[in-house]
């Protein structure tokens, strides 16, 4: 991958009058990476991307974009571009000058510019549509026609703000695939806001996960999702069973837990919190429906769970069971269908398995409201 | 029946229906379609004493038009030299206000418009407050202001910036000032209507690009307020031409307005044919003169009303 233009954001706080909508966050995106700020609505995830963009002064902090401070630039000399959540094409514009609106401000003539649109109408697999106005075209369509128009500036770091969350899922997940490989041809760095965990795990080298103003995680999809380090990155990302409880003894790099309804279970400590936890801390492990496998009636030990079955349902793939779970939040079970016979076990107790290795403890804290 | 007319009886009761369509077909036709028609057939009349009205002398003439543009049969100029300045200055001053309106009114309805916050509200009030005070006091008012011992003259007098009072109404300056104030809102709101409804982000996105603000209002703003500003524009430019208080007030002596002379034809002279003439030509040409300005900006009578 060639070597695009990092962004760096040094001890960023964002403060509207009382309100911190961005509290002392710290973040290294690579040149030519996908980076994705994964959050709920409201946790400062837009903020920081005004901030890179520069339509908001941060209050205290640097954005550093190439190494170059940013402070004092305003988004008309910043090497980005943005990509609005409603995409903000102009009505009155057809698709062409919208796409080459950036050169239009250049000065480049019409000639120049009819010829560069149809490049990137090509390069977005809309060729011929130039003449069309945004309102005569797709969804889909429109949000191609943003990317060519925030691409045609060249910017060095490309900002989008949930641009697919106009669209309905079939399109979103098409876009996903083609948003990834439109960064991988074009190399440039890429900074997506999103409050979808697919989104961000199938598109991103690396993941920001906000809370409330604060960055939880940083990391790769595979290690936000398998070795989170705070119960809101674990609850937030994907579905997860929570077990409440104590650490009992610390071994190695695993830990006992008295957890409040199902006995003592062993898990491992996620790698943030490694040497971080002590016995007699209040503790959260963490279990995905997938992790689990049914087991023998009668078994039992640390790392067995029995409860009653609430009910069950048939996905398709999988086969759920929903089960009395911890904190008056149901402990869900996915199992894979392999054609394999299934008996109803709605008001049954059964007991289930799963390996240490996928079970993971964080800190107790905060979950993601559901 | 056309659909349109099926569709708003459904919706609408045949009761309610017919209530509202009556009013509105006599507020267009009663009040204005047939007393425009009957001016129109006035001014093809000769000015006769009621006995003979209708009589033998009672028949279609040019008269009235012929007299706008070569005066008085007989008399000693070739043109009506004094009705024809009036009646193109009265025009070119009512495009000149309008095109000041336009340009004093299109930032305030911009900053309204994109600004949020309960002052804006304020602002809003502060606007149209002082429309509930009538025309006529407003133009006095102004008179005032402007007039040769009035606050205005006092002050820079005072200040040391004019030696003597400057002739403001003599000049005409109370007067655009009086027409221009008087028609304000019809230029704010519409305009104001519009770009409320600009997505901010369009903006941005503009701003994003490296556009200059002069270049965000020329290639997004601007245009996509078009509908609002020829609107304000169109009213503005009627409502000056047509206007008579404020020429009556803020006139100066010298400086008259079209509309008083159509009054001194009604009025004073009871020349009811000839002031209807003069009334006709003028609300043709300026509805020419709008309909001209609007194939030039490429504006459709549709957007008007938006």
């Amino acid at each position: 991958m060639s070597a695009g233009v990092g962004v760096n954001l040094e001890n960023l706080w964002i403060r509207f009058g009382d309100f911190v909508a961005v509290r002392d966050a710290n973040v290294n995106i690579n040149g030519g990476d996908f980076f994705s700020f994964l959050g709920p609505s409201g946790c400062g995830k837009t903020t920081i991307l005004r901030a890179v963009s520069g339509f908001l002064e941060p209050s205290d902090g640097k954005v550093l974009i190439g190494g170059n401070d940013m402070k004092g630039i305003g988004p008309n000399k910043r090497p980005t571009a943005l990509i609005f959540q409603n995409l903000a094409l102009f009505p009155l514009m057809k698709i062409w000058e919208n796409i080459t609106f950036s050169m239009e401000i250049k000065g480049a003539s019409a000639k120049e510019r009819r010829k560069r649109a149809d490049e990137l109408l090509d390069m977005i697999a809309l060729p011929g549509q130039g003449d069309k106005l945004p309102s005569e075209l797709s969804g889909g369509q429109r949000q191609r026609v943003a990317i060519a128009r925030a691409l045609c500036a060249e910017p060095d770091v490309l900002l989008l703000d949930e641009p697919l969350s106009a669209l309905d899922l079939k399109l979103r997940q098409h876009m996903r695939t083609e948003l990834r490989e439109i960064q991988q041809r074009v190399g440039i760095t890429f900074i997506y806001i999103t409050h979808d965990q697919g989104e961000a795990l199938t598109m991103s080298d690396n993941i920001a996960v906000m809370k409330a103003g604060v960055i939880d995680q940083i990391g790769d999809g595979k290690t936000i999702y398998n070795d989170p380090s705070t119960a809101f990155a674990a609850s937030f990302v994907g579905e997860n069973n929570v077990f409440r409880g104590k650490v009992k003894r610390i071994m190695g790099e695993e830990a006992l837990i008295q957890t409040n309804r199902s006995g003592e279970l062993v898990a491992r400590i996620s790698s943030a919190n490694q040497g971080r936890m002590k016995e007699g801390d209040a503790a959260m492990m963490f279990i995905r429906p997938e992790a689990f496998a049914l087991a023998p009636a009668g078994a039992s030990g640390d790392h067995f769970v029995t409860a009653k079955v609430n009910h069950e349902e048939f996905e398709g793939n999988v086969f759920n069971i929903f089960m009395e779970g911890d904190g008056g939040k149901e402990l869900k079970v996915s199992i894979p269908n392999l054609g394999q016979s299934f008996e109803d076990h709605t008001g049954q107790n059964i007991t289930l398995e799963y390996e240490t290795k996928n079970a993971v403890i964080v800190p107790a804290g905060e979950l993601a409201a559901e | 029946m056309p659909s349109f007319l099926k569709e708003f009886f459904k919706r609408n009761g045949t009761g309610m229906g017919s209530l509202m369509l009556g009013l509105v077909l006599f507020w267009t036709i009663g009040l204005i379609i047939l007393p425009q028609l009957s001016m129109l057939d006035f001014s093809f009349r000769p000015n006769l004493p009621p006995p003979e009205i209708g009589g033998p002398k009672d028949v279609y003439t040019l008269e009235n038009y012929k007299y706008l543009i070569y005066g008085p049969e007989g008399g000693s100029q070739d043109y009506n030299a004094v009705d024809l300045k009036v009646f193109f200055r009265t025009l070119v001053a009512a495009v000149c206000v309008t095109v000041f309106n336009l340009i004093l009114c299109y930032p305030i309805a911009y900053y309204l418009a994109q600004t949020k916050g309960n002052h804006i509200r304020i602002f809003a009030l502060m606007l149209i407050i002082p429309y509930w005070i009538n025309e006529i006091l407003r133009a006095f008012a102004l008179r005032i202001i402007f007039g040769e011992t009035g606050v205005l003259n006092n002050m820079l007098v005072g200040l040391g910036i004019f030696d003597t009072p400057f002739d403001f109404i003599r000049n005409d300056i109370a007067l655009y000032a009086g027409l221009g104030y008087a028609y304000i809102l019809l230029m704010i709101f519409p305009i104001y209507n519009v770009i409320e409804s600009l997505d901010r982000n369009q903006i941005e996105a503009a701003r994003d690009m490296g556009a200059s603000w002069t270049k965000i209002h020329r290639r997004v703003v601007i245009p996509y307020a078009k509908p609002g500003i020829s609107s304000g524009c169109t009213m503005v430019f009627m409502l000056s031409a047509g206007a008579l208080a404020a020429p009556q007030i803020l006139g100066g002596p010298s400086s008259l307005w079209f509309t008083q002379l159509i009054y001194q034809q009604f009025n004073d002279n009871s020349d009811w044919p000839q002031g209807a003439a003069y009334a006709v030509v003028l609300l043709v040409t300026c509805i020419l003169l709008v309909l001209a300005v609007m194939r030039l900006f490429k504006v459709n009578m549709g957007d008007i009303g938006k």
